[in-house]
């Protein structure tokens, strides 16, 4: 998002936020995440509404340890991107690029998974319109992979931008907004995974 | 000196059509597009008070009947009262906080562009068959309605976007911001209302977004979120969007409430009373707001048991809006009343607010809602607050901060009649809207029984008034712009940051570090007259 305006938090008409030790792109990013909350919440709500009022055996159709294994990568890839934000702080750049590489890997391979996953499930003739369970799982993972994509895609502009050396151990703000969002990806992931997967 | 910074801008109007992140342009922007839709939305709404004047289909069909008062009500709400409320925010609240800008100017300009691509979107959907599923765009009739309907939920999406950037960046302007001196509690109502709108834009309009998702996936791909057929729920619909469409409605009111009280202490020359508890009640209003949605569901087959606590959330949202009626009240009690537009329209404000609140209290009882659901009872109540409300709040804003926008002064006569056009229009149009409704008088039909004449004439009557009524208000405008007299910076002699600059401001606000040593609207205190706090100003 606005991440490059890093360099306006030394400016003097923020004075107020670093009184209170705010900085305003990580407040801002956080009310965002706070909308996307909600956002999830009302997909979640109508996931659970329907699974509890309308109980189906189709969720036998979904492959827990395909999908364990896809969690795994998703998770894996949260701690790479704490390593590269370590990374920066040492001042270590290969440490940094190379974590914040793996961290677009894991995601990628989490979307091909996904996708797999979802494949299978249209063979087996679970699709979007095939039932309000389809309906359901299909949104609601679908609109959470679209999460994954623009959090792989942001993660390739940082490192294109990092590779031209925007970022430094003074200069980690872009990278901590990113991981701001990315964990909060993840943590969808883990709610999502648990209710949908597990219950 | 304000009349040479008014020349020297005039080449640059320009500007105004295109990118640009200064939040005063930006502010404009909002204002005048706004605007724009306002007058659309109206001349819709003189098309249904023309087709209702008499009972039968004579002017347009059911058809065209329920796009004109779905389009109408969309637009009013979704491209005129919360979009100009946002204009208002964007143009005042860095100036009261003595800010240079927002906090992320470029998210802001493309919250206002977002704003533009959707209303255009909603507007243009008349090419297509436009929604006519009414602005509450229930399942299943949002499901089967015309293409017009799909672009009707993109447009909404949009203009969700739009509108929880814009909340976010109220809110990290305001905690980030701030002058130094302007402490929390030295912020000026305004933008406590618009702290407390915008957590509420923040919190509740994703759901809305999701709920627009589902009804836009089982139109184009096949999806049966809302199909009963698939033994799905639509009444889940409904939920998810009073979830964010009653909330909304404080989205509206809040800043108005925020306007009003900027101007009642300016143009009583008094301190406001109980500046804690409004600014408090703001946020109260913003909370508990959020926790009343299924009264607007009482008929609607939903578990009778949750009735009795959502009619008891619904009804202590009054404290909180009591509190500051009986505030506002006690500000104008004893104090020098200067009777300018801006003042009228407050108290206007006060008045007819208090009528639609009233009448919201009377929904909120369970027995009654369920007697005059979706009646006129309805129409009119939701007018009341509004109209009465939020659209009285927007104009007293307009007339108070217009010398500040253009550093030139309206005419106040023209103003005076744009007031008492608009008070006469309001009570004979909504009024016995509420009379129909009792009677029985269903809304969003086209035709209706011959008993209901004489009051759909009143209304209708009423309704024609308040479209004469922003003839004086246009032209008021554009004269005054073009060649008003020099205002000056505090033509009000307000206390707040945004009247310590020149009118209109420079580009960065502030020729000198702001800074607030008082609080607001310490009227009366040594640094205006010598006088004790609380009385009236001497030689006001």
């Amino acid at each position: 998002m606005a991440a490059h305006e890093a360099g306006m938090t030394h400016k003097s008409e923020f004075r107020a936020g670093r009184q209170l030790g705010l900085n305003h792109v990580k407040l801002g990013m956080w009310l965002f995440i706070a909308s996307e909350v909600m956002f999830f919440g009302g997909l979640i709500a109508t996931f659970l509404k329907y699974k509890l009022a309308l109980p189906t055996n189709e969720a036998a159709h979904l492959d827990v340890t395909l999908v364990g294994a896809n969690t795994f990568l998703l998770l894996t890839s949260s701690f790479t991107l704490v390593l590269a934000l370590a990374g920066l702080r040492d001042g270590k750049r290969g440490a940094f690029l190379r974590n914040l590489l793996f961290t677009v890997l894991l995601g990628a391979l989490f979307l091909a998974g996904q996708g797999y996953e979802f494949s299978l499930l249209y063979a087996e003739g679970v699709t979007l319109s095939s039932s309000l369970f389809g309906s359901t799982f299909f949104t609601l993972t679908g609109f959470h992979g679209l999460h994954v994509l623009i959090g792989v895609v942001w993660a390739l502009v940082l490192i294109v931008r990092g590779t031209r050396g925007a970022y430094s151990a003074d200069n980690d703000l872009g990278i901590e907004i990113f991981g701001l969002y990315w964990h909060f990806v993840d943590i969808v992931w883990i709610v999502l995974f648990t209710l949908i997967y597990l219950i | 000196m304000t009349s040479e910074t008014a020349a020297a801008e005039r080449p640059n109007w320009r500007r105004y059509f295109a990118w640009n992140t200064d939040h005063k342009v930006i502010g404009i922007q909002y204002l005048v597009t706004t605007f724009f839709f306002f007058l659309v939305g109206g001349l819709i709404a003189m098309l249904i008070r023309f087709e209702l004047i008499q009972p039968g289909v004579d002017l347009v069909d059911g058809t065209v009947f329920n796009r004109f008062l779905t389009n109408h009500g969309s637009t009013m709400i979704f491209l005129w009262v919360i979009p100009v409320l946002a204009g208002f925010g964007n143009y005042v609240l860095p100036l009261q906080l003595g800010a240079k800008d927002m906090a992320f100017p470029r998210l802001n300009a493309l919250s206002y562009w977002l704003l533009l691509t959707g209303g255009l979107i909603m507007l243009g959907s008349f090419f297509v068959g436009a929604s006519e599923s009414g602005w509450t765009a229930y399942a299943p009739l949002s499901i089967e309605g015309p293409d017009g309907q799909s672009l009707w939920a993109v447009s909404i999406f949009i203009l969700g976007f739009s509108s929880i950037f814009g909340a976010i960046n109220f809110l990290v302007t305001t905690v980030t911001m701030r002058a130094e001196g302007v402490t929390l509690w030295r912020l000026p109502l305004f933008v406590w209302g618009m702290i407390a709108t915008s957590i509420s834009v923040v919190v509740a309009t994703p759901v809305l977004t999701t709920a627009l998702v589902m009804v836009a996936l089982d139109r184009m791909a096949g999806t049966m979120f809302f199909s009963a057929a698939a033994g799905a729920s639509p009444v889940h619909y409904q939920s998810l969007f009073w979830f964010y469409s009653h909330p909304a409605v404080y989205i509206m009111v809040l800043p108005a409430m925020g306007i009003i009280s900027e101007v009642l202490p300016v143009f009583s020359r008094k301190p406001i009373f109980g500046y804690k508890t409004i600014a408090i009640s703001s946020m109260a209003i913003s909370v508990l707001g959020m926790t009343v949605w299924a009264h607007h569901m009482f008929t609607s087959g939903m578990d009778p048991r949750l009735r009795l606590p959502f009619m008891i959330t619904s009804m202590i949202i009054a404290v909180p809006t009591g509190v500051k009626i009986f505030s506002w009240l006690a500000t104008v009690w004893d104090g020098k009343l200067h009777l300018k537009t801006p003042m009228l329209f407050s108290l206007g404000f006060i008045s007819m607010f208090l009528i639609g609140g009233i009448g919201g209290i009377f929904l909120a009882a369970i027995p009654i809602d369920i007697h005059v659901h979706d009646t006129y009872f309805v129409v009119g109540h939701l007018h009341m607050v509004l109209f009465g409300g939020s659209v009285f709040g927007i104009f007293a804003g307009l007339y108070y901060w217009f010398p500040k926008i253009t550093g030139r002064m309206y005419q106040e006569w023209l103003g005076k009649v744009h007031f008492w056009l608009t008070l006469v229009g309001t009570i004979l149009t909504y009024i016995p809207m509420h009379l129909a409704g009792l009677a029985g008088m269903p809304r969003r039909i086209v035709d209706y029984a011959d008993e209901f004449t004489d009051l759909n004439v009143l209304a209708s009557i009423g309704g024609f008034i308040l479209g004469i009524a922003v003839l004086p208000f246009i032209y008021n405008v554009i004269v005054s712009w073009a060649r008003g007299p020099a205002a000056g910076n505090n033509p009000w002699r307000a206390l707040t940051l945004e009247w310590q600059t020149s009118s209109p401001p420079p580009e960065h606000n502030f020729e000198h570090e702001p800074r607030m040593d008082h609080g607001p609207y310490d009227f009366g205190h040594d640094l205006v007259t010598g006088t004790p706090a609380a009385a009236p100003a001497s030689g006001d």
